[in-house]
């Protein structure tokens, strides 16, 4: 039981990653992004190769994130200028793109087959201790993003994309042109992705493309919901909400043994949905409060 | 300042909703534009400020020509409207708000919020002072820490004018500032813009109450179906057949 709470810490952290860069971008920029998986899958990609490759872990981590950052780059160029719906189809096509790269280009990414035997992050040490190594680096890259989202809160950046949340239009009027903000906001929160991504792949040791649909991205868009748009506290507690009727339900069996158990996934793809619905029926700004409640 | 609007055009298809429009401000004057509803004169203001494109026409600051600039780069360069229906950071406090319209600032990237803490917060206590200033001057105090989006209509045009002087604005393009504010509101708005202009800065004003527009500006320029119509002091503009036609609709007298 220990070493299933242990996982499920590092998965969350893994989670919690993604959703900080998420909620930077949708929560306190107004950016639509809907292909948050794609940095997700260059980090892990990034981090896998180099370091079957031989490079150092640690290297490798760094290079992930900042692969995952540069990845930004190009679909920012092309369309951070668009209308947000806009931009949000295009992000999901970005991920898209990503995803079958991985599949089609098999001398880089070994295709459908995926990679292998990705090194663990401290391979020194085995067994239970393996795993709170993993959890204690996760969490510190954890806190270190969390301390970053608040300075980026209090200071006059955060008034900015928050002001371009609220009215794009009126920031353009006072001589600030909000492509250069959401830019960053950007790449900032796929550096985060691409971390995350090389964190999952050092910690599951085999990643292949179909690990990296846009289901992925949609996770983490109802965590930050369901704790709260906006808000850091939210996208901790819906984080944590999105877990525990993730792995929840894996429970469900225990109590109700007359689910076969081929519908499993089904029923647990129905609980988060049931989680959601439930959330924008009667808490519509989230666990936590979303940033309409000051 | 000066402002040069150089025969403005826009047409969609075939229809030609700004036609050859030409306003001439000298020397940081307080200058109305009215006309009826659908006379072009928000798309005018949109077509100045670059917030949409026209088909001909310049606009010159300064003596400066503005050219294919931006939106935003024309906001920089001193030109600053307000909007009809007023857009103000609605999650943000009133100070926020004004905080956020101070142009420069070094904080605004992600580079120095990280490294460079110091002279943000030095800059931030710099711009809090201008902002309590701005505060007092359109005496927002009692809504300073309120989110703007619960101000009254009055008290949003109010932080938009606000929002507009801490960008250290030259001209100042109001959409339409007395629609929807109480009378003693209007005639105190008017009073901060005759003392906004006495230190310098131009107004370009959109106005549907033509009693409070009149008292306020030195010239009128009139709109109709997307021409100049008429020019002039307001008292002689008011009293032109052709603007009492097209204003106030025939049989007017």
């Amino acid at each position: 039981m220990d070493a299933y709470l242990i996982a499920i810490a590092i998965v969350s952290g893994i989670y919690l990653l993604l959703a900080l860069g998420l909620n930077l971008q949708f929560g306190l920029t107004g950016l639509i992004n809907f292909g948050h998986v794609g940095f997700f899958c260059v980090g892990a990609y990034t981090s896998a190769i180099l370091s079957t490759n031989g490079v150092p872990v640690a290297w490798s981590l760094l290079a992930a994130a900042l692969v995952g950052m540069l990845a930004a780059w190009p679909l920012g160029v092309i369309s951070i200028r668009l209308r947000e719906d806009y931009f949000a189809i295009a992000s999901l096509g970005f991920s898209e793109i990503v995803r079958l790269v991985a599949t089609s280009e098999g001398w880089l990414t070994n295709g459908v087959q995926g990679i292998a035997g990705i090194p663990r992050i401290f391979s020194g040490v085995t067994g239970q201790s393996q795993a709170i190594a993993m959890l204690a680096i996760v969490t510190v890259f954890c806190v270190l993003a969390i301390l970053a989202m608040r300075r980026i809160v209090r200071s006059p950046f955060g008034r900015m994309i928050e002001a371009i949340r609220d009215n794009e239009e009126a920031v353009k009027s006072l001589g600030k042109d909000p492509a250069g903000f959401k830019m960053q906001v950007l790449l900032l929160g796929s550096m985060l992705a691409g971390l995350s991504g090389a964190l999952y792949a050092h910690y599951i040791g085999y990643i292949s493309p179909d690990q990296f649909i846009p289901f992925i991205t949609f996770q983490i868009w109802m965590a930050i919901i369901m704790g709260g748009v906006g808000r850091i506290s939210g996208t901790v507690a819906g984080v944590i909400i999105l877990m525990v009727f993730l792995e929840g339900s894996r429970f469900l069996r225990d109590i109700a043994p007359f689910i076969p158990e081929v519908a499993m996934a089904s029923i647990r793809l129905g609980a988060i949905g049931l989680a959601l619905m439930l959330f924008t029926i009667y808490r519509p700004q989230g666990l936590m409060g979303d940033y309409t409640k000051r | 300042m000066t402002l040069e609007i150089k025969e403005m055009s826009k047409a969609y298809g075939g229809l030609t909703v700004v036609d050859r429009v030409s306003i001439t401000m000298e020397d940081a004057d307080i200058i109305g534009v009215i006309g009826p509803n659908g006379a072009g004169k928000s798309t005018l203001f949109s077509l100045v400020t670059g917030f949409l494109d026209g088909n001909g026409g310049d606009v010159v600051l300064d003596g400066k020509p503005l050219g294919n600039a931006s939106a935003v780069e024309r906001a920089q360069a001193g030109m600053v409207r307000t909007f009809q229906v007023p857009r103000e950071f609605a999650h943000m406090t009133v100070r926020e708000n004004l905080m956020a319209a101070a142009p420069g600032q070094g904080g605004e990237n992600l580079i120095t919020t990280f490294f460079r803490p110091a002279s943000v917060a030095r800059q931030e206590k710099e711009i809090a002072g201008k902002v309590e200033e701005t505060i007092r001057f359109l005496k927002l105090g009692v809504v300073a820490d309120t989110p703007a989006g619960r101000l009254s209509g009055g008290q949003k045009k109010l932080l938009e004018l606000g929002r507009a002087l801490m960008t250290g604005a030259k001209l100042i393009m109001l959409d339409e500032p007395f629609a929807g504010v109480n009378p003693v509101l209007i005639e105190e708005l008017s009073q901060k813009i005759r003392e906004l202009n006495a230190r310098g800065i131009g107004f370009l004003i959109i106005e549907h109450d033509l009693g409070a527009l009149s008292k306020l500006v030195s010239k009128l320029y009139v709109m109709d179906r997307g021409k100049l119509i008429a020019s002039g002091e307001p008292a002689a503009v008011l009293s032109d057949a052709a603007v009492r036609e097209a204003y106030i609709g025939g049989g007017a007298n």
